[in-house]
This record gives structure tokens, C-alpha cells and sequence, in this order.
């Protein structure tokens, strides 16, 4: 075996320059809004300065009334397989039948808690935990006749497009 | 193979400067190892996080996640940012001589 000397830091404390993300969640749907979530909790734990922004139906994700009820529609969605019939699509017809949103958001829940991770409003309350920044949309709040005390507590502030803008002029900006 | 000298002893790590033989590592070494990584003094709050991580790793075969540190060792999220800032999971991994954790949550 040959061996060398190396210096001893890990590269996880030199690499790189400082990084900035910020996320728009713009969908109020179960599923859409985990892959946004469960990024920035990768980002956050990375060191790296984390914002979500949340805009029109990503509104549902930090209201109060919707946030513990978000749901989960097999309608105009190909990608729904059953378990144990993998590679085979639900029938879409299947989706308008009563009960069956329901059902499928049950699933969804009962799969996404067997890998630990928490539902969105305690998921928001880890963010804000491990320093991430919620962004509610000015242009949705008023639109939806919202106010602050109707959002989840972590959310920062409500702020128009141009400062979100400037917020993410040095950031990586990923929409959902 | 590289190996590095921490805290006088010969050790094996991958090419991050994690080590890669989770027998080498013995408590002693854990304060040297935590210096790397910016933090200077490893308080009783630092070695209940190590020593669950050791414990679980023992067991699962793997890094526990910050999710599964918090749900199951009773130090919650926030603290675990106080105590490793910045890049928590791998902080306390590398202290603690395991690999990076390998889970997304």
C-alpha cells in the first residue's frame, strides 16, 4: 500500500467561495412541494445562504388554513404507478373518482413520512431551525387577501418582485 | 490510501480528509479532529452528538442524518447548528471518524 502525507483541513472547509440559493415554490400541490423543500434543507445543512420564496399557489405551502391539508391528484398525472405494478401508469380516469385524492394523498403522506421527513409545516419550522429565510409574494398576499398572521410564524416578511430580485441578483435561483 | 498525522497518530483518509477506518478512531482524537473543522472546544453537548453518532454507526452501518440525530438523540436541529455551523452533518461525521452522511434529510 502506498501511502502520503496530506494536509490535515478537510476540502468541505476550503472549497469554494460563498453560495447563495434561493427557491420560488409556485405550486400548492402535495408533491410539489417537498423536491423544494427537501433541497434547501440539503443547501441550509451546507452552509450555504438559503431563501424560499412563495408565490401564488406556494401561497397554500406557509398558509395557515392550507398548509397541514396540502394534497396529492393522480389527474394529469402519468407518473402515479401503483405499488408493486411498477413501470405501469394509473388509468387517468381513475383520478376524478370520489375519494381518490384522498386516497393517493394518503399514500404520498404514508411513503414520504417512511423516509423520516417530517410534514411541510414542521418541515418549514426545521428550515427556519437551521437558518433558512421564508419569503411570502406581496402580489399573492394581496390577491389572496391575505396578511402576515395568517402565514406560517417562520415566514420573514412579505416583499414585491423587485426585492426578491435583488435578494437573488448573486444567488442560484431555482423555480418550482 | 493517503494517510495524515492527527494528534501525533497515523491515520487513513479519503481524499476530503474524511477518515476512512472507523476502528482508528478512539475519543482522543476527536479534539484534534473538531480544531479542523473551526470548532475549539468540544462541550458535554458535542460528545452526546458524537458519541450517537458512533453508537449508530455501529448498528446501521451508516452516517446518521441531522433528521435522524434530532428525532432520536433529543438535540434538536437548531442546536446542532450552534454546535457545527455552517455544514453540520459534515462536521460532526468528520469529527466523529465516520464518512459524510450518505441520506438527503
Amino acid at each position: 500500500m502506498t501511502t502520503e502525507t496530506k494536509v490535515q483541513v478537510p476540502s468541505f472547509m476550503t472549497k469554494g467561495p460563498d453560495r447563495k440559493i434561493c427557491f420560488i415554490c409556485s405550486k400548492g400541490n402535495l408533491d410539489m412541494a417537498y423536491p423544494a423543500l427537501i433541497m434547501a434543507n440539503g443547501a441550509v445543512g451546507e452552509g450555504i445562504e438559503t431563501h424560499i420564496f412563495f408565490t401564488f399557489w406556494g401561497m397554500d405551502m406557509i398558509n395557515k388554513k392550507t398548509m397541514h391539508d396540502l394534497k396529492f391528484t393522480l389527474l394529469g398525472n402519468t407518473a402515479m404507478h401503483p405499488p408493486g405494478r411498477f413501470g405501469i401508469s394509473m388509468a387517468q380516469g381513475l383520478g376524478g373518482l370520489p375519494g381518490m385524492t384522498k386516497m393517493a394523498t394518503w399514500m404520498l403522506k404514508k411513503q414520504i413520512a417512511a423516509q423520516g421527513v417530517p410534514e411541510v409545516p414542521e418541515f418549514l419550522d426545521l428550515l427556519v431551525e437551521s437558518g433558512a429565510k421564508l419569503w411570502a409574494c406581496k402580489m399573492s398576499v394581496d390577491m389572496m387577501g391575505l396578511t402576515k398572521e395568517d402565514m406560517h410564524d417562520g415566514v420573514e416578511d412579505i416583499i414585491n418582485v423587485a426585492s426578491f430580485l435583488e435578494l437573488a441578483a448573486d444567488a442560484q435561483v431555482i423555480f418550482v | 490510501m493517503s494517510t495524515t498525522q492527527i494528534a501525533g497518530r497515523e491515520i487513513h483518509v479519503d481524499d476530503e480528509g474524511f477518515m476512512t477506518d472507523p476502528q482508528e478512531w478512539t475519543e482522543d482524537l476527536a479534539p484534534a479532529l473538531a480544531k479542523h473543522v473551526g470548532i475549539d472546544e468540544l462541550t458535554p453537548d458535542h460528545w452526546l452528538v458524537i458519541r450517537y453518532l458512533r453508537n449508530d454507526f455501529a448498528t446501521e452501518g451508516e452516517t446518521a442524518t441531522l433528521r435522524r440525530i434530532s428525532s432520536n438523540a433529543g438535540v434538536t436541529t437548531k442546536r446542532l447548528f450552534e454546535l457545527f455551523p455552517q455544514k453540520p452533518g459534515k462536521k460532526m461525521a468528520y469529527v466523529a471518524g465516520l464518512p459524510k452522511p450518505k441520506g438527503c434529510i
